[in-house]
């Protein structure tokens, strides 16, 4: 089956979706991760991995966090980092996103990293870049509308293998806004291929898409039941501005059935990692209190995000 | 295939040329992995200061696309100040260069050393870069050849042997 990610070698082309990537090939990202953690403790934080490439970074939708954490990371494997925000340029004179990367094809890309409010647009971008014939540009999908946000769930990976060694004998629970969450689409689609057997989702029906149960998931609509025991917490973002409607009643009245609270944690494993994707909306989805705990690993997630990107970018950019 | 002496005789040797020159301050860095199997030998028979270091050279390769990443990519770990610091690089063979070449490149991205020296247990020559070591256990008399990979193994119980592999 031709799978748009993978070249003829069965190597990484694109990274759009971390749905339809085989085990081995994450694996092989979080195992090149695990070494570029070090550079961020050297005086040079610099790699030659990528000297001489240039790095679009094409973000339709803001994202200040993720953005720069693309641009450390192809900073410290040396890129030239181009950093184009669309939302002030020639998409707004009405030129299509073809067109745009046919552009920036013309200034010598070597690789686009792109974040769009559209679910498909980067696929779009790499079946373009296939029927073109410019199989030596890559794309890095950093965030597509409801649909994927592969690095960010790689990072989730590399953080719970990280703390939890093994995926084997875990159960993990993400919590909150699924049906908004591009991030729990490639969470549960990594969890699941690297062999979580207990992957459960907890929220308000409101909140939930349709269809959860085939994709190898527990659907619990009480936050209490569904946190027992679990050894990884992972939380979700409330995705305010994509609210549309009645979905929801008040933030607060939120945080007091689904927000996460010591008291809520203490039915997970003594042991449990809090996870949050950022940014975090505090009093909201997680309390102050936990999310500054002994027990939340969110800025290592920050962190290891920087390696995680350097390694998909390493992989991609070599040859 | 050449005989090749035994790598104890090959070691002891090597610490005998090093030991005049060793400081309280000289470091030593093996590069993976069987430099760094020498150099943590070296390290314990010549009672250096400064821990261990080690580094993968991958990521320095000017040959890096063309190799493949996997599968033993090794964190480097230098556990020492680099600045100022006299250092003795530690490799199982000297060949064309490149790995010597990358291994500077890689140990000046943690400061600036006051020197670096060379040790290797077998010259094998054939060099394509204007590198040389200082401390050298055996240099061949003859050329292996391209098609040959002359590299240092451990078993199980630790023990080393130098081992030739056709590619």
């Amino acid at each position: 089956m031709y799978n748009p990610q993978l070249n003829s070698h069965g190597e990484l082309q694109h990274l759009l979706s971390l749905d339809g990537l085989p085990r081995e090939i994450l694996t092989a990202i979080l195992d090149t991760a695990a070494p570029f953690t070090e550079v961020a403790e050297r005086e040079v934080k610099k790699l030659p991995i990528l000297r001489g490439k240039s790095i679009f970074n094409l973000f339709f939708e803001n994202s200040t966090r993720t953005r720069t954490t693309f641009e450390i990371a192809a900073k410290r494997l040396s890129a030239d980092v181009i950093n184009l925000n669309i939302s002030t340029s020639s998409t707004n004179k009405g030129e299509t996103l073809l067109d745009t990367v046919d552009n920036l094809c013309a200034m010598q890309a070597d690789m686009f990293v792109v974040r769009h409010a559209s679910s498909g647009a980067p696929y779009l971008m790499a079946e373009h870049l296939r029927a073109t014939g410019r199989d030596d540009i890559h794309v890095i999908n950093a965030g597509d509308g409801r649909h994927a946000h592969p690095t960010q769930g790689l990072l989730d990976m590399y953080t719970i293998r990280h703390y939890k060694q093994d995926f084997t004998g875990l159960a993990v629970a993400i919590v909150g806004d699924v049906l908004h969450s591009r991030v729990a689409r490639s969470q549960i689609a990594a969890l699941t291929t690297l062999g979580v057997p207990e992957v459960r989702v907890i929220g308000p029906k409101t909140l939930m898409p349709t269809g959860l149960d085939k994709m190898g998931v527990r659907v619990f609509h009480d936050m209490r039941e569904g946190l027992k025991d679990v050894d990884v917490v992972m939380m979700l973002r409330l995705q305010n501005e994509r609210m549309a409607g009645p979905l929801l009643p008040s933030g607060q009245e939120f945080f007091k059935v689904w927000g996460l609270t010591a008291e809520k944690l203490a039915l997970a494993r003594p042991d449990a990692i809090v996870m949050h994707p950022g940014p975090m909306n505090r009093g909201v989805e997680i309390d102050s209190a936990v999310a500054d705990g002994a027990q939340a690993v969110i800025l290592p997630q920050v962190t290891f995000g920087i390696a995680v990107r350097m390694a998909v970018m390493s992989m991609l950019g070599r040859g | 295939m050449p005989n090749f002496p035994d790598v104890d005789v090959l070691l002891a040797r090597l610490i005998d040329a090093l030991k005049p020159h060793i400081t309280d301050s000289t470091a030593l860095v093996g590069i993976h992995t069987g430099g760094a199997w020498l150099a943590e030998r070296l390290h314990r028979a010549l009672g250096i200061k400064p821990p261990l270091g080690t580094i993968d050279v991958a990521f320095y390769r000017d040959d890096y696309g063309e190799r493949s990443l996997h599968p033993q990519l090794r964190r480097s770990d230098i556990p020492f100040d680099m600045q100022d610091t006299p250092i003795i690089l530690v490799d199982d063979v000297l060949f064309t260069g490149r790995t010597t070449r990358a291994a500077l490149n890689e140990l000046f991205d943690y400061g600036r050393p006051a020197r670096v020296d060379l040790a290797v247990l077998v010259d094998r020559g054939e060099r394509e870069l204007p590198i040389t070591a200082r401390f050298c256990a055996h240099t061949l008399s003859a050329p292996l050849g391209k098609g040959q990979r002359l590299q240092l193994e451990q078993s199980d119980d630790a023990t080393l042997s130098l081992r030739l592999i056709d590619v």
